[in-house]
Parts: C-alpha cells; sequence; structure tokens
C-alpha cells in the first residue's frame, strides 16, 4: 500500500513522500512558492526556462538533453501553477524507477543531482545568468503569454477572470504580463532568482519505490547549496465574498470565431468563511463538473443550447466559472438556462439520484488521483496550500457524508459577479 | 486465455478470441484503484468505401464519427448517463481508422463492462434523434474548424495526399453529414461493428475470464465476415503540393512540415517500422538532436515544437511542428541536417543514446492504462502486440534508421502548412 509522509529536510523545504510500488514511472518535483502579483509573476514563469538552458556542467541544452537520455530518456520540464494567488515554479523530473532497470543504474539518485544542479549552477556570466538565454527564453514567453487566444475555450475562462477579479491578485495570468516580461533583463532576472533561492518555502514531491530515507539522502546532497535566509511565509489568497456591484458585471469581445464563447463567474460567497471543500466539490460535481451534471444533462443534451456546458472550480480562491460555447444566437437563452439550473438547486431541486451521481462521480476521481503520478502531485501541492491535512481517504470519508441541505445551502450563497461573451466579429 | 508473460517489462497480457470472432485482451493491473475497458472497431474516420456481401458502398464523409455519437442512445435513454449513474466514466473517440467507446471506473466493474457492451452492440436510432444530432455534430465542426491544430493538419494532409481519405476531416461537413439518416446507421453499424471486426480490451485489478465470459454472454454469437475496405488507389509519390497557408485568429505563426510514408506491412513489420521512423525523426529533430539546439537557440523554433511519426492501418507520416518566426528556414535546415545525415551516416553513440532513452519512454507509457488499451488495440488491427515493442526496440540498428530517412525523408518529399495570424 501507498503511503505519504511530508518531512522539513531542509530550512524551509519540505519533502512530500509517496512511496508505492506500482508505478514504472517515478516522479520528483520541486517548487517554489510565492505570492502571486503583477510584478513578479513572468520573472517566476520565466527562471525555470532559463536554468533548463544549460549548467556549469551542462553548459547548453545539447549537453543537458544528452543527460537525460542517459537517464533512459528522462525529462526535466518547467513548472508553472496557479494556485489561488499563490504562484508555484519550479521543475519536474519523471523517469523510470530504478526498481524497473539493472541495479546499477541508480536513476533516482542521478535524477536528484541533475534536479541540484539545475537549479543552482546555472551558467552565469560575470556573476549573471546568462544574458542570451534569458533574451531567448523571455522571446519564448511572450510568445507563449501571446498565444493564449489560440485555444478559445481556456482562452474565454482567462478572460473571465482577468476581468472579473480586476484589481485582485487572482486576475494575474499564470505566466505574467505581456508588459512585465518585455521588461526583464539578465540582471532583474538573476537578482530575483536569488531572492527566491534564500526566501521562497520549497514544496518536493517525490512518488516511485524509493524509502524517504533514500529520498531525503539524495535530495540533501543535491540541495547542500541552497542558499537559505530568512524564510517569507508571508503568502495567501484574498477570498472575496461578494459580487462586485449590485448586477452582475458584463463584459463582451469579438474575435474571428464561428462558435460563441459565453463564460460565467460566480463568487462562492458564505461557504468561503469555513470552507467544507467535500462538500463545494460536490456542489460543483453535481452543478457543471460531470457527466451527470445538471448542466451536461439539461443545457446540452435536453436542450442541446450548447456544444459543451460545465464548470470549473477555483478552490483557494472561491470562484465557480461555467464555461460553455454556444451559437452566437443562444445567448439569451444558454444564459437562462444555465442560471436556471443554479437556482433550481438553491431551491433544493437536487435528487437523491443526483446525489449519489455525484458522490460516485467525486469519489471514483478521488481514487483514481492515486493511479496518476502527475496528479497525485497536484493534490498534495494543492492541499499544502489550502491548508488541508486531509489525505485522499479521508475526503473520500468526508464527501461520502455531506447531505443535500449543505449543497443547498452552498447554491444559495453563490453570487453572480460578472459574465463574459467572446463572440464572432459580425455579430458584435 | 493464453497467457503471455513479459519477464522484462513486468507485465502478463491475457489474450483470447470468442467464436464470433472477438479478439479479447486483459492486462491485470493489481495495485491500480481504477478498471479500465475499451470495446474498439476497425472502422473510423477514412473507411468511407467498403465492401459487403459483394457488393461495394461509398459513404459520406463523417459518418464513423457521427455513429459513434448516435451508439449512446438506448430504447430506454442514454448509455453514457447510465454509465455515469454506475459511477463510471465513460467516453468516445472516433480516429482515421478506429472507433472506440470506453470506461473508467472503481467499482461496479462488471456492471459497466455489461453496459458498455451492451450498447455498443445493440444500436437504436431514430429520424429525430438523428435530426437533432445533425445539430449538435454541426456545432463540434464549426468548433473545431476554428481550431488552429485542426486546420493546419488536415491541410497538410491534403497536400500528401491526393485521393486517401485521410485527408478528409474526421467530423465530415456540415453537408456530409446532412445526408445520414438513421437506416444509413444501421447499416454501418451491421457491417462494422461485428464483433470479428473489433477488440475487447481491459485493464486493472480484475480476472481476466471475467472479461472474456462477459463478453461472450453479452454479444451475439454468430461469426460474420468483416467488411473489406478500400482507400483507393495508392497515391503517387512525391508530394502532391509542396506548401499551403492560410491566416487565422492566432497570436504567433505556425507550422505543421512532414512527408507520406508508404504504410507499412502488419505484424512485427509493422512494429519494425513504426520504431525505426520513430527514431529515425527523433534522430533527426528530436529535442536532444543538434538540429532542434540548433534551431531554438536561434529563436527559428519554439518550447512547443515536436516532431513525430504516426502510423496506422493504411496510412503513415513524418511530422514536424510548432511555432515560428520563419518557418521555410526550418524546412530547409531539416532538409539540410537529412542531406548530412544521408552524407555522413549515422552517428552510432548518439543513435545508442536514443534508443536508451526511448526504451525508457516504452517503459513508462506502461503506467497509462489508456494508452496499454489504445496501442494494444491499435497493434491487433495491424496484426501485431504493443508489448512487444521492447524486444523490437533492441534490434534496430542504425542501418534500419539510415533506410528509412533515405526512402521517406528526402527533400522533395516534404510538404508544409501554414497558419498565419489574421
Amino acid at each position: 500500500m501507498a503511503k505519504s509522509t511530508r518531512k522539513e529536510i531542509h530550512p524551509f523545504v519540505f519533502l512530500t513522500h509517496h512511496q508505492t510500488p506500482k508505478f514504472k514511472t517515478a516522479t520528483l518535483r520541486l517548487a517554489f512558492l510565492t505570492q502571486l502579483d503583477r510584478e513578479h509573476a513572468a520573472k517566476n514563469a520565466l527562471l525555470p526556462r532559463v536554468l533548463l538552458r544549460g549548467t556549469e556542467r551542462y553548459p547548453d541544452m545539447a549537453a543537458l538533453a544528452m543527460a537525460l537520455d542517459d537517464l533512459y530518456g528522462a525529462t526535466l520540464v518547467p513548472k508553472v501553477a496557479k494556485k489561488g494567488e499563490i504562484q508555484c515554479v519550479g521543475l519536474t523530473a519523471s523517469f523510470v524507477d530504478d526498481a524497473c532497470l539493472p541495479e546499477e543504474a541508480e536513476i533516482l539518485a542521478q535524477m536528484a543531482a541533475l534536479l541540484g544542479e539545475v537549479l543552482l549552477r546555472p551558467v552565469r556570466e560575470g556573476g549573471q545568468l546568462n544574458a542570451e538565454y534569458v533574451d531567448g527564453e523571455r522571446e519564448q514567453l511572450l510568445d507563449e503569454i501571446r498565444g493564449r487566444i489560440n485555444n478559445k475555450r481556456t482562452y474565454a475562462l482567462t478572460r473571465l477572470t482577468e476581468l472579473m477579479c480586476d484589481g485582485e491578485a487572482f486576475s494575474v495570468f499564470r505566466l505574467g504580463t505581456e508588459e512585465e516580461a518585455e521588461g526583464i533583463d539578465a540582471e532583474g532576472l538573476t537578482a530575483h532568482y536569488e531572492a527566491l533561492l534564500g526566501a521562497a518555502p520549497v514544496e518536493i514531491f517525490y512518488s516511485g519505490t524509493a524509502s524517504i530515507e533514500q529520498v531525503e539522502r539524495v535530495l540533501k546532497k543535491a540541495l547542500t547549496d541552497l542558499p537559505r535566509t530568512e524564510p517569507d511565509f508571508d503568502m495567501g489568497t484574498d477570498v472575496r465574498m461578494n459580487s462586485l456591484a449590485e448586477e452582475p458585471r458584463y463584459f463582451e469581445e469579438e474575435m474571428d470565431v464561428t462558435q460563441g464563447k459565453l463564460s460565467l463567474g460566480f463568487r462562492l460567497g458564505a461557504c468561503m468563511e469555513v470552507p467544507d471543500y467535500a462538500a463545494i466539490q460536490l456542489f460543483h460535481y453535481i452543478y457543471g463538473g460531470s457527466v451527470n451534471s445538471k448542466l451536461f444533462l439539461h443545457v446540452r443534451e435536453r436542450l442541446s443550447l450548447c456544444y459543451y456546458a460545465s464548470s470549473v472550480l477555483e478552490k483557494a480562491k472561491g470562484l465557480l466559472l461555467v464555461a460553455s460555447g454556444i451559437e452566437f444566437s443562444k445567448f439569451d437563452e444558454a444564459k437562462g438556462e444555465i442560471l436556471a439550473q443554479l437556482n433550481a438547486m438553491c431551491e433544493g431541486d437536487i435528487s437523491d439520484e443526483e446525489l449519489t451521481w455525484g458522490k460516485k462521480a467525486l469519489m471514483t476521481d478521488l481514487r483514481i488521483l492515486k493511479d496518476e503520478p502527475s496528479q497525485l502531485e497536484d493534490f498534495y501541492l494543492q492541499q499544502t496550500i489550502l491548508g488541508e491535512d486531509d489525505g485522499i481517504d479521508e475526503l473520500i470519508a468526508k464527501v461520502e457524508q455531506v447531505d443535500k441541505a449543505r449543497l443547498v445551502e452552498i447554491a444559495n450563497g453563490l453570487q453572480l459577479d460578472a459574465i463574459y461573451f467572446l463572440t464572432g466579429e459580425e455579430n458584435a | 486465455m493464453e497467457q503471455r508473460v513479459y519477464k522484462t517489462i513486468g507485465e502478463t497480457l491475457y489474450a483470447g478470441k470468442l467464436e464470433n470472432g472477438l479478439q479479447v485482451y486483459v492486462i491485470p493491473k493489481p495495485d491500480y484503484e481504477k478498471k479500465y475497458a475499451f470495446f474498439a472497431t476497425s472502422y473510423g474516420g477514412a473507411d468511407r468505401r467498403f465492401r459487403l456481401d459483394g457488393q461495394w458502398q461509398d459513404t459520406p464523409a463523417g459518418i464513423a464519427h457521427f455513429l459513434e455519437h448516435k451508439l449512446f442512445d438506448t430504447e430506454t435513454g442514454n448509455a453514457l448517463a447510465d454509465l455515469a449513474a454506475n459511477g463510471a466514466q465513460p467516453n468516445a473517440f472516433t480516429s482515421a481508422t478506429m472507433t472506440a467507446y470506453y470506461f473508467e471506473c472503481t467499482d461496479g466493474f462488471e456492471e459497466n463492462l455489461k453496459t458498455l457492451l451492451e450498447f455498443v452492440s445493440t444500436p437504436y436510432f431514430t429520424e429525430e434523434s438523428v435530426a437533432k444530432e445533425q445539430g449538435i455534430i454541426g456545432q463540434e465542426i464549426d468548433m473545431i474548424e476554428d481550431s488552429p491544430s485542426h486546420v493546419m493538419y488536415y491541410n497538410l494532409l491534403k497536400n500528401l495526399y491526393v485521393a486517401h481519405p485521410v485527408k478528409d476531416s474526421i467530423a465530415g461537413t456540415v453537408e456530409s453529414i446532412g445526408e445520414i439518416t438513421a437506416q444509413t446507421l444501421y447499416d454501418l453499424h451491421r457491417a462494422f461493428y461485428q464483433p470479428s471486426n473489433m477488440v475487447l480490451c481491459a485493464v486493472g485489478d480484475m480476472e481476466p475470464e471475467l472479461v472474456l465470459e462477459t463478453a461472450r454472454q453479452i454479444l451475439p454469437q454468430e461469426y460474420h465476415e468483416p467488411p473489406v475496405k478500400d482507400y483507393g488507389p495508392e497515391d503517387e509519390k512525391p508530394t502532391v503540393r509542396p506548401r499551403v497557408e492560410t491566416a487565422m485568429a492566432v497570436s504567433q505563426l505556425m507550422f505543421l512540415l512532414g512527408t507520406r510514408v508508404k504504410a507499412g506491412k502488419g505484424g512485427q513489420a509493422f512494429l519494425q517500422n513504426e520504431l525505426t521512423g520513430h527514431l529515425a525523426v527523433q534522430y533527426l529533430a528530436g529535442n536532444s538532436s543538434p538540429l532542434y539546439v540548433r534551431l531554438y537557440g536561434q529563436g527559428l523554433i519554439a518550447s512547443d515544437f515536436s516532431c513525430g511519426f504516426l502510423s496506422a492501418p493504411g496510412y503513415a507520416l513524418t511530422e514536424f511542428g510548432g511555432e515560428s518566426r520563419d518557418p521555410d528556414k526550418v524546412l530547409e535546415a531539416i532538409q539540410a541536417e537529412v542531406q548530412g545525415i544521408l552524407q555522413d551516416g549515422i552517428d552510432e553513440p548518439r543513435f545508442t543514446r536514443l534508443k536508451k532513452a526511448t526504451s525508457g519512454k516504452l517503459i513508462r507509457g506502461l503506467d497509462s492504462v489508456e494508452n496499454l488499451c489504445y496501442e494494444q488495440t491499435e497493434c491487433h488491427f495491424l496484426g501485431a502486440s504493443a508489448l512487444d515493442r521492447l524486444d523490437v526496440l533492441r534490434e534496430i540498428t542504425s542501418q534500419d534508421v539510415l533506410g528509412f530517412v533515405k526512402e521517406n525523408l528526402t527533400p522533395e518529399q516534404f510538404a508544409i502548412s501554414i497558419v498565419n495570424p489574421k
């Protein structure tokens, strides 16, 4: 059986160790946690990319790529996540578990060493990060930030949160803003890098067959040179309970698209005072987060108003977003029905069947997390950031206990704060 | 069932065949929470012309995908909802050469398996539901036509193929799906959803015999000969049209370039060809190749660049794509690199390292139950077993790779598809 342990292995460096014999892939993720803000988000996002351009020992991408090929095709990729108003930046390594290879392979030890090398010994010139690497990666980051429009489905949700949470840190895009990214140079990034190394709490996650002693030993060795000064634990997410204006704000933008994207943003409201995440997540599953949800069955299947209609939960920030793809002319009808389904829940229209379906779907999803190292990693990071101690089994047990009254209560607390409509150029 | 133990990769495959011709595979994963079943027919978007009972038939584009959507309808409701209500997460997809229905669950596997087998083998269509679906899929077609990667991919295929139906979008067009009636769907179901044309593959903590017996119990007993497919005359080489450009709402120019590869033989030869193609493409432009590093350093490609070898029943191609400021320079550089390989041959240490990396990736791929089922099924349709890949990989030499480059990647074979920002 798998078991998870969390432990401080170096000053404000925490290891979550998940030992399991069942995978052939081992995972090692290292993330720095920092407050999300407009000034630093792009720098944070840029940093792991620059670090992956070359180190003292592996001075360019070719050398680094060869080293990874030699480790049986291990991968080491930048990781940038936004959890509420906390930005998590770092590196994720995936590699063949030592248990599947000849004894002398020792991939874990080599991978940890490589992770430390990339993190702590980047190529420098006159003490600063290599300017060519910084400039090259800055342009790539800018392309990626601009590339948000390429996927209209996610773009519509990103725009909704930007507009709805204007003035809140949450409005900052995961990779930062174009304006900020444009201004980054080697000097500024080096200073930021050193500050981050010194002060940001680090969360490491390992999943694989190795014991905690083994993992701790290789990591300690790899991170010996990590300079730690004053920890900066002063971070968190500001949860706004109410909508901003009396009437929901309406935003419309046009683009050359053939299908409209209607997105609605709700504040979760009162339930966020002492959040019961099991109940909140179940509410989301029944409303729009699963195949048997109200949005899917009624808005999409029964009324054919949308090609897709589903909800997205931003747990840490206390937001529920509804995403849908519609014909331009169906705006009023689709919006009306999406709200009518919520209204039904407010009035207690949640059948026993729906409750059972929602619970089954959510509990299955939670159990299945245990089969996916990358999702497990995300789950534990999320729990750490939410300040929740529950493991997967504890959370499942809580979901089982949620009753209808609790869900109705959550539904009644929701406040529609903003509507965003991405429409075609000729329809505006 | 026959039990095949793969010691080096620590997997066991159970294989059995029913009298009706259905192939069943089970790969036990005793530690996994999830149980997964994948039921697929060798029938996809490209299978438009076929012979059944001595008659050749031509069908409109998009029909396999349409049938996939409608098959979830049952006389009492909808199988998607039934499976979901029982805690399963069902879904389906249609590729150019396969339609697959699958679910994952933690509890109630047997019941869910029965539901899966029942709804896929029991068609229920009405004119009314077909008409309604024409609206839904019309929306889906609109949505995918907004997707730059979709448009770019099919533009490339139209450059590479004249006749092969793989060049047409799997979903069809609003016009082509407009021709579909309930009767067309019944006819196609009868033709292609015979157990003899299908595979059932399951992975997870389960009893292999139970899977086989459940299929025996639910599916029709009788054996019917599967239809004979026709993809038209083999397209002429080299490439039909070297270049196409279009403009869409994207932030940055995107490109996809590639070459058409002659569809390989079946059996072990398929795996041999698939892995050789993979190694050749990775050797040429994978992210540890000198070419990749150079292009990346020059800012000509971005971290989203990817390359691969796609091979399926009836067609195969190499592809290289991503964002770029100057895709023509990327194409030129790839072509020049090919010339270099043809002149200098393959660097042995680099080739050996690439094989080592590929073996590691194959081992890691075994963790994904979705992947396992899909690949085992696809390989079965080609007369091979996905779990043999590591053994086949070991035998591939640098000369095989050089041969692949010579035959399939010479400069005049390349075509490019570009999406410009509007």
